[in-house]
C-alpha cells in the first residue's frame, strides 16, 4: 500500500506523485534556497547525490562549498559541522546508514546535545543531522538498525522521524529552521513511497512536537512512528473484519513527545499498543507504555502492549521479515487487548 | 619482489597502477629532528625585546595563576584543577600570536590560555568550581568552551575556520591538544579535514611526557608527534615548548600561513607538566624526582628571565614588578572565588531547548515544590537559594 498517499491530508490542485525521497530532497532545496547559511555535507551528498539521492542537484544548484563531499569520517563531519555552526551556518549532515552513525555519537552527545545548555543558552547549535534507519529494504548487517532509543534518551536532541510524504517535507524544513539540534530520522524503507503532494501545500511546514491522529477510531489506540505507520494502517484496516474499529497515532516527534495527543486518544479508547521496530527491551515503547500508565491509569481496560522488534541485533535480510513487526503481530496484540473480557 | 609464473601459462607481467604519484611532496612538510629553539641560541638575535618582556610578564602571571588556582582546590573552592604549570610557555604564545577575531579552541587544561587571551579569571573557572558548564559567552570572547573529552575540540575549530573562509572572514581557529590527545579518533578526523579543505587552522599538541600517568612511549610509535602532519599532507613542526620566544615565533608562522590561505600546520611543542595530572592525582606513582629535576632548570619562566637578565633588559626591580603584577591578581582572584556564587536551581531547565518541552515544565515545576517545601523547613524567604 502507498501508505502516504492513503493518509496525506489536504491536496492542491497542483499535486503529483511525489516519494518521500523527492521530498526529502525538495525539502534540502527549498531551505538552501532561503537561507544561504543552509550548508549540506556528509559523504557523498555532492557529484553522487548521496547513495538514496536525496541531495541529488545540491552540488550542482548550491555549488560544492554549499553541498560538500567530506572525507569519510562520521565524527569529523559532525564535528566539523559544529564549528561551522558556532560560525553561524546551519548545517545540515548526512550520515550514511543508521549504523554509520555511531562514530559521531560522542560528538552528538557531548557536544551538539549540550552546547546550547553548557553555554548558558549563549550558543546554540542549528544543526540537522540526517540518518537514514531501519529495516525492511533487505540490506545487510549495519544498514537497518534502528537507533532511536539511544538519541531520545540524549537530552539537548530533539528526535524527528516523518512517516508520510508530507510530513518528510515539513519536518525537515521544520528541523533545518530550528535553532536546537535535530536528530532527523528517515524510515528508508518509505523513500519510494508515494503521494500526491505539492511542496506548496500550505500545511507545508509542520512544527515539531506535535503527534497527529491518522485514522480515528473508538476501540483501542495503535501508537506508532516511522516505518511502522504503515503496518499499522494496515492492520486497522484488517482489524475492523474483526469488529475494531482502531485508532492510529502517528507520534512524528519522539523528542518532544506529544503526551497531550496520545493521553487524549488512550483516555478515549482505553486500550493501547505501541508499536515499532526497534527493539522493545529499554526501547521507545517501553518509556511511552509508562507514560500512558502514568496518565491514562483509570481510563485503561487493559495493559499497554508493546509489539516491538525482537531483542536481538538486526538480523541477516533473508531472516528480517521474523524481527519486524508485521500486520499480524499488531493483530495479536490487539486481540490480547481484550483483557479484561477474558479474565 | 618477484613476478610468479604460472606454469604452462603464458608469462603474467602484472602492469604498475596506472596512475599512482604522490598527492604531496611530503620532504617540505616534515619537521626538523630538534625542536626548534630561540632563547640561547643566534635565533634570539632577531627577537623583540618588547615581545620577551610581555611574555615574560604574563608567564610570571600565569604561574602564579596556577599556583592559586592549585590552592583553591586544596581550600575546596574548586573541584579539581589541571595546572599548566611548566606550560606556561605554551598558553601565553597560544592566547597572544591569534588577533581579536580569530578563535582559540582550549583543552580542559588551557584555563591559562583562556585568561591570557582576556577572559576574566573567574569566569574561566566555573566549569572547574562546578557551578556552571561554561561561564562566559563564547562568541563574545572568541574562546570555544573548555572541552573535557578529548580532541573532539579539535573538529571545531576546522569546521568553524572553514565556515570562517566561505564566509569571506581572514579568522584563524587556534586548537589546542594534549599529547594523549593525539591518540583519539577525532583528532585524526580533525587534521584529515582540515588539509583537505585547506582550513586556516593551527593545531598545537602540548607535549607535556603524560597522558595522566601513561607516557609519550605508549602512547606512539611515531618519531615525533610533529612527524604526524606530514600523513595528512601539512607541514609539522617541532619547537620547545618552554620557550617563550620559539612558540611564539612557531605558532605566528602558523596563524600567518593559515591567514593568507596556506592552510593548516601541526605544531608539537616539546614541555613538561610539572604537577600531577590534577590534585586527584599522585604522579609520583609513575615518574621520579631526577625526571621532574630535569625539567626543572628547563623551566620556562627560568629560561625568559636568563636571556633578558643576560641582556641586561630585566633587572631586580622589573623582575619584582612583574611578582606584584602576578600577587595583584592572586589576591583578587582568591577575593573573588572565596564568594560563594549565587545560584538558581531553576536554571537547570532553562537552556536545554530553545522552548521548554512540556515535560521539562513538569520536571520544573516539581522541583520548584521541592526547594519551596525545603525553604518552609528551614523557615527561609524563598529567595534565591544558596
Amino acid at each position: 500500500m502507498t501508505t502516504a498517499a492513503a493518509t496525506a491530508g489536504r491536496r492542491t490542485a497542483k499535486a503529483k506523485p511525489a516519494t518521500m525521497a523527492q521530498a526529502l530532497g525538495r525539502a534540502l532545496r527549498d531551505s538552501m534556497a532561503e537561507d544561504p547559511a543552509v550548508h549540506v555535507l556528509g559523504e557523498d551528498v555532492g557529484t553522487l547525490g548521496g547513495v538514496f539521492r536525496i541531495t541529488d542537484g545540491l552540488a550542482k544548484e548550491f555549488g560544492d562549498e554549499r553541498c560538500t563531499d567530506t572525507p569519510l569520517a562520521e565524527a569529523g563531519i559532525l564535528g566539523a559541522a559544529v564549528g561551522m555552526a558556532m560560525y553561524g551556518l546551519r548545517p545540515v549532515v548526512e550520515m550514511q546508514f543508521d549504523a554509520f552513525a555511531y562514530p559521531a555519537f560522542e560528538q552528538l552527545a557531548s557536544h551538539v546535545a549540550k552546547m546550547r545548555n553548557r553555554t548558558g543558552g549563549a550558543m546554540p547549535l542549528p544543526i540537522t543531522v540526517r540518518i537514514p534507519y531501519g529495516g525492511g529494504i533487505g540490506g545487510v548487517e549495519h544498514h537497518s538498525d534502528s537507533s532511536e532509543a539511544y538519541y531520545m534518551a540524549t537530552p539537548g536532541l530533539h528526535v524527528v522521524t516523518p512517516a508520510t510524504v508530507e510530513d518528510a517535507y515539513g519536518l525537515l524544513r521544520a528541523s533545518i529552521a530550528s535553532d536546537d539540534p535535530v536528530v532527523f530520522l528517515e524510515p528508508k524503507r518509505l523513500y519510494w513511497s508515494k503521494a500526491d503532494w505539492s511542496p506548496q501545500h500550505p500545511t507545508a511546514v509542520e512544527p515539531i512536537g506535535r503527534a497527529v491522529v491518522r485514522r480515528p477510531g473508538r476501540s483501542a489506540t495503535l501508537i506508532t512512528y516511522g516505518p511502522s505507520l504503515p503496518v499499522c494502517m494496515e492492520a486497522a484496516q484488517a482489524a475492523v473484519e474483526e469488529g475494531w474499529d482502531l485508532e492510529v497515532v502517528d507520534l512524528r516527534s519522539l523528542v518532544p513527545f506529544d503526551d497531550e495527543t496520545v493521553t487524549a486518544s488512550v483516555r478515549r479508547t482505553g486500550r493501547a499498543v505501541v508499536v515499532h521496530e526497534s527493539t522493545g527491551f529499554g526501547g521507545p515503547g517501553g518509556e511511552i507504555a509508562a507514560r500512558i500508565t502514568e496518565r491514562c491509569f483509570h481510563h485503561l481496560e487493559a495493559p499497554v502492549l508493546r509489539v516491538a522488534g525482537f531483542d536481538i541485533p538486526y538480523p541477516p535480510p533473508m531472516q528480517e521479515r521474523h524481527h519486524l513487526p508485521g500486520v499480524d503481530r499488531v493483530l495479536d496484540a490487539v486481540a490480547r487487548l481484550q483483557w479484561e473480557a477474558d479474565n | 619482489m618477484t613476478v610468479q609464473e604460472l606454469p604452462g601459462a603464458a608469462a603474467y607481467r602484472p602492469t604498475p597502477p596506472p596512475a599512482w604519484k604522490p598527492l604531496t611532496d611530503p620532504a617540505p612538510l616534515l619537521p626538523d629532528p630538534e625542536p626548534y629553539r630561540v632563547l640561547g641560541t643566534d635565533a634570539v638575535a632577531d627577537a623583540d625585546p618588547g615581545l620577551l618582556l610581555r611574555l615574560y610578564a604574563e608567564l610570571v602571571r600565569g604561574r602564579r595563576y596556577n599556583a592559586q588556582a592549585t590552592a583553591l582546590t586544596k581550600q575546596g573552592r574548586l573541584a579539581v584543577y589541571p595546572s599548566s604549570t611548566g606550560q606556561e610557555a605554551c598558553e601565553i604564545a597560544a592566547a597572544l600570536v591569534l588577533e581579536e577575531r580569530d578563535w582559540l579552541f582550549p583543552s580542559y587544561r588551557d584555563t591559562l590560555a583562556a585568561v591570557a587571551r582576556g577572559l576574566d579569571p573567574v569566569e574561566a573557572l566555573t566549569l572547574l568550581r562546578g557551578d556552571r558548564h561554561t561561564g562566559y559567552d563564547p562568541r563574545a570572547h572568541r574562546i570555544a568552551p573548555l572541552c573535557t573529552p578529548l580532541a573532539t575540540q579539535l573538529p571545531h575549530a576546522v569546521g568553524l575556520a572553514h565556515a570562517a573562509r566561505l564566509k569571506g572572514d581572514d579568522v584563524v581557529a587556534l586548537a589546542m591538544v594534549g599529547d594523549g590527545g593525539t591518540s583519539e579518533g577525532d583528532f585524526h578526523e580533525a587534521l584529515n579535514f582540515a588539509a583537505v579543505w585547506q582550513a586556516p587552522v593551527v593545531f598545537l599538541v602540548q607535549n607535556n611526557g603524560f597522558a595522566i600517568s601513561v607516557p609519550l612511549a605508549k602512547q606512539t610509535a611515531a618519531p615525533s608527534l610533529a612527524h604526524k602532519a606530514v600523513g595528512y599532507g601539512m607541514p609539522g613542526r617541532l619547537v620547545d615548548g618552554n620557550d617563550a620566544a620559539a612558540v611564539h615565533q612557531v605558532l605566528s608562522e602558523a596563524v600567518e600561513r593559515a591567514r593568507s590561505g596556506g592552510g593548516p600546520t601541526l605544531v608539537e611543542a616539546v614541555t613538561y607538566r610539572m604537577d600531577a595530572h590534577t590534585n586527584a592525582d599522585d604522579a609520583t606513582r609513575y615518574r621520579g624526582d631526577s625526571e621532574v629535576d630535569l625539567w626543572r632548570d628547563h623551566d620556562p619562566v627560568l629560561l625568559l628571565e636568563r636571556e633578558l637578565t643576560g641582556r641586561g633588559l630585566l633587572d631586580d626591580a622589573g623582575k619584582e614588578e612583574a611578582r606584584g603584577a602576578a600577587e595583584a591578581m592572586a589576591a583578587q582572584l582568591r577575593e573573588r572565588m572565596n564568594a560563594d556564587p549565587v545560584l538558581d536551581p531553576m536554571a537547570l531547565f532553562t537552556h536545554v531547548y530553545e522552548e521548554q518541552t512540556a515535560q521539562l515544565r513538569e520536571q520544573a515545576v516539581r522541583l520548584r515544590e521541592e526547594l519551596d517545601a525545603e525553604n518552609d523547613q528551614h523557615g527561609t524567604d524563598g529567595g534565591a537559594e544558596r
